[in-house]
């Protein structure tokens, strides 16, 4: 009993690791599109973000400093993606596919520049990355059945980031639906002539939405290459922008629902290695690439309808029209 | 003399080729209406932006008050007291009435407390206004009439003190108009200013001091109302005499075309019609009149294909749709049946495609080889509709979302006669459309007629309703009453079938 208890908490801890970019991203592309603004241009902030923060940690030593870097790098890139799109009211998936793609070039480029190594950094040592962080009571409550290994094992003993992404759904909860800022970029996100008409700047609510966004890729970033990883590998966002980007879709648009879709792919991630070779009855052994693909899998069956309609917010990529 | 509420001089404002305004000078008194009157695409909604912040002029200058104001952004406009309802509804779906009204003026970044006050306040200005209205209802859910209230409560919220009006009454039922017009009344009694754009003369007769014509972006015309009279007004817009009123109405040959029998709709949001039973016959015009939100719009889209039925038939020659048995829109257009909906800027039209696009939505099969569309005939057809309904500016390629509401409403009307089509339904047909074109559109239906045609007309405005049906049916809580001869009837008793009071059992 106590040791499928061990294992499942064994297993969500995997999953958390795994889901922590993932909500932290799909948080940016929450704010971003309930905007109005589509954010396919999570991927390419992930990736520049991951890279800032491993260069900056190899060039300095420090987590915090690479911390900073990559959220200055995913919040510039976001404030690009704002100016061609926003101000200059350029089509938001053209230009956010344009990002990434400048992204995994720019980041393979600057890293062989800084580093030759072929586009990676150089391995970081256990003390450059971020420190695991043991919360109180982890030690008393160890002998504790269930609790104690509950405690120790899956909340404590997470880095910074990790956290960050779980106290971001609520902030971001807060922010949307209890603030002014959320009413208003809500708004923005439905029927942007009724905000302009009611005297607020669009423009200004999407560049605040974009900004979140790119501060929370950056820390997404940072994770991935100093706190997960031990340095920078090209393209090693992997796909991770695209994924919350379906998460968001998953949840529609919605915090609570959006960190649940986070962690059910957290958990079919983690669960991967697991059910690899696992033998069903009457199937036959279960390949890996099926369970990878089932968070995606999952996306389209939602987007074909048979759960209920995916809401988007109703202006999603549409500037302001005419208010005449 | 008075300083004017608004003083604009030489207000100018172009959109690429189109010269929206040109060379204006207003001059709007404390204390009064004034009416602006002009076609379809004269330019009223641009100034009226302008006004507001929404629009930069090219050049001109406007004072408030006699204080200047340059670079006027809708923060500043509403800051001086200007408040503005749009010729379309801008509400945000999804969002409660308070939200919508509040939004933009939350008063503190939280906004729990926020809405609080605000719920206070907005119960005095509803008080003070002697309007009544839920603040926690879905703005989604809201009848046309209680939406226009909204809007206007949101003006009113902000400490409106000249507010400007886009076609208030566009969408509203005859009593919706006069409480609207008595409200406007009190708001002058108590010094407000109002500007008042309108396409319906009786209104600008009944409640403005002054009235301003536009034709093509011109100021052309101001007069005192007292001096005035609704026939010079028409020529002074029109800028030459209205051909006479319709035709004479042919015989009417008794052949059933469409036959709706029991119908009930049925929707998340509860019910919709119950029990609906009628025909409509060959060479028929029938008039359908009511309050907006008693179930016109949801029978309109049950005819259209687009809403499916949940008790009772609708037959179209030997097709019975019911139940089990639904229509889709384009079986319903095969069947004959055209459509010009109530909504046309989310039903009618894709509002980004250019008019050649719009002008062959849902009727490609004759625009070329297979599935092939070809240009040339779209380019043709575009520019026969141009032609027959004098839409401006007369240029194909532009997109259908920078035409005046008017313009748009052409399109739509244009496309859904091209084909002589032997049913169609009009909802709305001559919501937002100038005089003039109001008179092509109500020909268009007559000449309809006379071939044959069965034509269900849905009509917020009484006098349309009178002026073209040859039989008339209301709808009030989902529920039909009727038919009555137009002939035999009587406007009140049509006012008291659409309250709901069983006065046209007779007929
Ligand atoms: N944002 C825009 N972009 C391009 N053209 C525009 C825009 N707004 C208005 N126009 C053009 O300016 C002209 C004046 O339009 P406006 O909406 O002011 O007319 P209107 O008098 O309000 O007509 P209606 O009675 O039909 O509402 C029209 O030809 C219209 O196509
Ligand atoms: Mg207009």
């Amino acid at each position: 009993m106590a040791e499928t208890w061990i294992d499942l908490l064994r297993l969500l801890d995997g999953a958390l690791r795994l889901a922590t970019p993932l909500i932290l991203c799909a948080m940016a592309g929450l704010v971003s599109e309930r905007s109005g603004v589509i954010n396919i241009a999570l991927e390419g902030k992930l990736l520049t973000g991951a890279f800032a923060a491993a260069a900056a940690v190899t060039l300095t030593g420090s987590v915090a400093v690479g911390l900073a870097a990559a959220v200055c790098a995913a919040t510039m890139l976001s404030m690009v993606h704002g100016f061609a799109c926003i101000t200059h009211r350029g089509e938001q998936i053209i230009s956010g596919v344009a990002i990434n793609i400048v992204a995994a070039g720019l980041t393979v480029v600057a890293g062989n520049a800084l580093f030759r190594q072929g586009g990676h950094t150089p391995p970081l040592a256990p003390d450059d990355r971020f420190p695991a962080l043991t919360l109180p009571f982890a030690e008393t409550l160890a002998a504790v059945p269930v609790l104690g290994p509950f405690w120790g094992e899956l909340v404590s003993g997470h880095t910074l980031p990790v956290y960050l992404a779980l106290a971001s759904v609520p902030v971001i909860w807060w922010l949307v639906y209890r603030s002014r800022f959320g009413l208003r970029l809500r708004a923005a996100g439905e029927l942007p002539e009724a905000v302009e008409s009611a005297g607020v700047s669009v423009t200004v609510l999407r560049y605040r939405g974009l900004l979140i966004a790119g501060v929370l890729c950056g820390i997404a970033g940072a994770y991935l290459s100093t706190g997960h990883g031990g340095g920078f590998v090209r393209e090693m966002s992997a796909g991770k922008g695209f994924l919350a980007l379906a998460a968001l879709i998953f949840g529609r648009w919605k915090p609570w629902p959006v960190l649940f879709a986070c962690l059910l792919f957290g958990v079919l991630d983690a669960a991967a290695p697991r059910l690899h070779g696992l033998e069903v009855p009457l199937l036959g052994p279960v390949p890996v690439a099926l369970v990878s693909v089932l968070p995606y899998g999952l996306t389209v069956i939602l987007l074909a309808g048979f759960f209920g309609r995916a809401e988007a917010p109703g202006a999603l990529g549409r500037p302001p029209g005419r208010t005449g | 003399m008075a300083v004017p509420a608004l003083r604009l001089r030489n207000i100018s404002k172009r959109f690429g080729t189109v010269q929206a305004t040109r060379g204006v000078d207003l001059d709007v008194m404390p204390g009064t209406v004034h009416g602006i009157i002009g076609e379809n695409g004269a330019g009223k909604s641009t100034l009226a932006s302008i006004v507001f912040g929404l629009h930069t002029p090219d050049s001109g200058t406007i004072e408030v008050d006699g204080t200047p104001v340059d670079n006027l952004r809708p923060v500043d406009a509403i800051s001086h007291g200007i408040g503005m309802v749009h010729q379309h509804f801008m509400l945000v779906p999804g969002f409660s009435v308070l939200e919508n009204i509040v939004l933009g003026l939350e008063a503190g970044f939280r906004l729990g407390p926020g809405l609080a006050r605000a719920r206070v306040r907005l119960a005095g200005v509803c008080r003070e206004h002697g309007l009544d209205i839920d603040p926690d209802a879905t703005v989604d859910d809201l009848p046309v009439g209680v939406r226009q209230r909204v809007e206007i409560l949101k003006a009113l919220y902000r400490g409106a003190r000249i507010l400007i009006l886009d076609e208030p009454t566009g969408a509203l039922a005859p009593h919706e108009t006069e409480q609207l017009l008595a409200l406007l009344d009190r708001m002058r009694a108590s010094g407000a200013t109002v500007v008042l754009i309108t396409h319906k003369l009786h209104e600008i007769m009944t409640v403005c001091d002054r009235v301003s014509v536009m034709r093509s972006g011109h100021l052309v015309a101001e007069r005192d109302v007292k001096d005035t009279s609704a026939d010079e007004l028409a020529t002074l817009m029109v800028g030459h005499d209205l051909p006479a009123g319709g035709e004479e109405k042919a015989a009417v040959e008794v052949r059933t075309v469409l036959e709706v029998s029991g119908l009930g709709v049925r929707d998340a949001g509860g019910v919709r019609l119950t029990d609906v039973s009628f025909t409509l016959r060959a060479g028929e015009i029938l008039g359908l009149a009511g309050v907006s939100g008693n179930g016109q719009s949801e029978l309109l889209e049950v005819l259209a294909g687009m809403r499916p039925v949940s008790a009772g038939s609708v037959s179209v020659g030997s097709r019975r749709i019911d139940h089990a048995h639904p229509a889709s829109p384009a079986e319903m257009r095969s069947l004959g049946v055209s459509h010009v909906p109530e909504d046309r800027q989310r039903q009618g039209l894709v509002l980004p495609f250019d008019i050649r696009e719009n002008a062959v939505l849902g009727r490609l099969e004759r625009c070329g080889p297979g599935t092939l569309v070809r240009p040339a005939v779209l380019q043709a057809r575009a520019e026969a509709m141009i032609g027959d309904f004098d839409i401006r500016p007369p240029v194909p390629d532009r997109p259908a979302a920078v035409l005046s509401g008017g313009n748009q409403q052409k399109v739509v009307v244009a496309r859904e006669t091209a084909e002589s089509p032997p049913i169609l339904l009009l909802g709305q047909p001559t919501r937002g459309v100038d005089i003039a074109t109001i008179g092509l559109i109500h020909s268009r239906i007559i000449e309809l007629r006379n071939r044959g045609c069965a034509l269900l007309l849905v009509s917020a405005d009484l006098d349309e309703i009178f002026a073209l049906s040859d039989r008339i049916v209301t709808l009030c809580s989902g529920r039909l009453a009727g038919p009555l001869e137009t002939r035999s009837a009587d406007r009140s008793v049509v006012g008291m079938m659409m309250a709901g009071l069983d006065g046209g059992a007779a007929a």
